[in-house]
């Protein structure tokens, strides 16, 4: 693994205790300075979501963690739960003061229960130090978390799945608006962060938002953490600064002949080598952190394949363009494997790829065409007029 | 079913339910427990869960037919998940599929005749960079290749034999 390097420079509980001497709108705004966007690869504005929320009037209202890390490629989150609990439920409780929630809730997937113990732990300690509880550090503001298993459910993933999944029904996404910073966890406001945003969260209220701001480009401000993975020499988690280009990266983590790196994960795009000055930024290249690195020898359509696999397994079925869309997806790319795909029905394909990004009802609908589009328009010499190998 | 093991997994979900709490939001935790306990979750299971929440049992079963983790298909002790996604597909998990189909005998999706173990696909489960990666239960294994399967298998196997003349519910932790 690699070092986190401004992570693990954080000084513990630093964003708590100045998030204690300040008030609600103060905390708001300095996340809002910060620039901080969703980290889960929404990029939604983090000072934004807290200040609906914080305005939102209820009785009741809910931090909620989205560890639910599925997308493809994705495990920074596993590795910040691991080495960096603390830092999670310290932003947690920060945004627990910004909105006026009393309760955090931390949604971990099923596939990661082997943390459970850890995480418990993390939370009992900050309950025996003051941490969480009634009058943290002395102060007026209760505060406490608990862990709600996943039952295995990539599209819990999606905000309003996973509120769906809390509230002990199907992991169907609901239609948006109304929108869970006002109508949301059993219908009280609720907000719902990645790991890494509210750990970041909690380094910027340590640190400043200026010391935040210092890296990064104007409209992705920050540093980001990484999952990389595929055919490079050194796989594993990179903290990089936002607006790095795909080339740079590579030459970080030892992939510099890939023909490609897929970006954002299943529901990313498909970059191809000679697109690699681009750089990763909600402005370019959004991407909640995975990069999987595809050498030379790949075949795109396995590639392909795996994720038109992984999407027709995953899509909840709710809405007719994910549910239908998917599968003929996937069944034309079994034609171009074989080679009986004409260049007409190709261009039919594209077009459903199209209408799936615009109507389904999710992000999970909206993003699962991406990858197949993004092959199709870089990698058509290696598409048409296969002849397939196996028998 | 005997009576006598209605009533016992009967009781079990009511104290459950009186730890967990008696309402829809803990409906899953609930599932979720009596999956790792009792390897299924049928259909008298989900008539008593839905009488203690006041829910009808068809919301139960659209719950329980969702999720990956649930399902009312009964499972061995050790289901075995190993993970197809692209990363650790790239990584050799087809080779590693072969092989735990050549050393239990049962293709994914089955079950062992014996009840010990259940072979499964799971989507992307985290460790893209250790691949290929598997989950026996709750117990995460990286960079498997096909000779440590055998292995693999075996631990479970020690893990059963050593429990085995006792009632108790082994918990493979």
């Amino acid at each position: 693994m690699s070092s986190l390097p401004t992570y693990t420079e954080q000084i513990p509980e630093a964003g708590l205790r100045a998030a204690m001497g300040m008030d609600r709108p103060g905390i708001i705004s300095a996340i809002g300075a910060s620039g901080l966007k969703g980290r889960g690869g929404a990029g939604f504005p983090t000072g934004v979501k807290w200040n609906f929320a914080a305005a939102a009037q209820a009785d009741q209202k809910f931090v909620i963690c989205n560890a639910d890390e599925g997308e493809p490629g994705t495990f920074k989150d596993r590795v910040i739960l691991q080495e960096h609990a603390d830092l999670v439920f310290e932003g947690m409780t920060i945004a627990g003061k910004a909105i006026g929630a009393h309760e955090g809730i931390l949604f971990l997937r099923g596939e990661y229960a082997y943390l459970r113990g850890h995480l418990e732990a993390a939370l009992a300690g900050r309950r025996d130090r003051n941490l969480l509880g009634r009058g943290i550090l002395g102060s007026n503001l209760d505060f406490d978390i608990r862990i709600f298993m996943g039952a295995g459910a990539y599209i819990c993933g999606e905000e309003t799945a996973l509120i769906e999944a809390l509230e002990g029904f199907r992991g169907e996404p609901r239609n948006r608006p109304p929108f869970p910073v006002n109508t949301g966890f059993m219908g009280r406001p609720s907000i719902v962060n990645n790991v890494e945003t509210l750990a970041w969260a909690a380094c910027i209220l340590g640190n400043g938002p200026e010391w935040f701001r210092s890296h990064g480009t104007e409209k992705s401000t920050g540093r980001k953490i990484f999952s990389v993975s595929g055919d490079c020499a050194r796989p594993g988690v990179y903290e990089f600064p936002m607006g790095l280009t795909v080339a740079e990266l590579l030459r970080e983590v030892g992939g510099e002949d890939a023909k490609a790196a897929q970006i954002g994960g299943a529901a990313g795009q498909c970059v191809p080598a000679k697109d690699f000055k681009r750089s990763i930024a909600f402005e370019d290249i959004p991407t909640g952190g995975s990069v999987i690195v595809l050498g030379p020898q790949r075949d795109m359509l396995d590639v392909l394949h795996n994720f038109l696999e992984f999407f027709v397994d995953e899509s909840c079925g709710q809405c007719a363009p994910c549910r239908l869309g998917t599968t003929k997806l996937l069944e034309g790319l079994d034609m171009l494997r074989k080679g009986t795909c004409s260049m007409a029905y190709l261009k039919e394909l594209c077009s459903l790829g199209e209408t799936m990004q615009v109507a389904s009802k999710c992000g999970l609908g909206q993003s699962s065409p991406n990858a197949f589009l993004s092959v199709v328009a870089n990698f058509r010499e290696e598409l048409m007029g296969r002849i397939p190998t196996h028998a | 079913m005997l009576m006598t093991e209605r009533d016992r997994l009967a009781q079990e979900i009511r104290t459950l339910a009186a730890r967990l709490g008696r309402n829809r939001t803990s409906l899953i935790p609930i599932l979720l427990e009596i999956k790792r306990k009792y390897h299924t979750i049928d259909s008298y299971a989900m008539q008593v869960i839905a009488d203690l929440l006041g829910i009808h049992p068809v919301e139960v079963n659209s719950v329980v037919s969702f999720y990956a983790f649930l399902g009312d298909r009964r499972q061995g002790r050790f289901v075995i998940r190993l993970c197809r996604t692209i990363s650790c597909d790239m990584q050799g998990k087809s080779r590693v599929k072969r092989q735990l189909e050549n050393d239990l005998g049962i293709g994914f999706g089955e079950t062992t005749p014996d009840g010990k173990f259940t072979l499964e696909y799971a989507n992307c489960m985290g460790m893209c960079d250790q691949g290929p990666a598997l989950l026996v239960n709750d117990r995460i294994y990286t960079r498997v290749t096909p000779e440590k399967v055998h292995e693999i298998l075996e631990e479970c196997r020690r893990v059963f034999g050593v429990h085995a003349a006792e009632t108790k519910e082994v918990v493979f932790k």
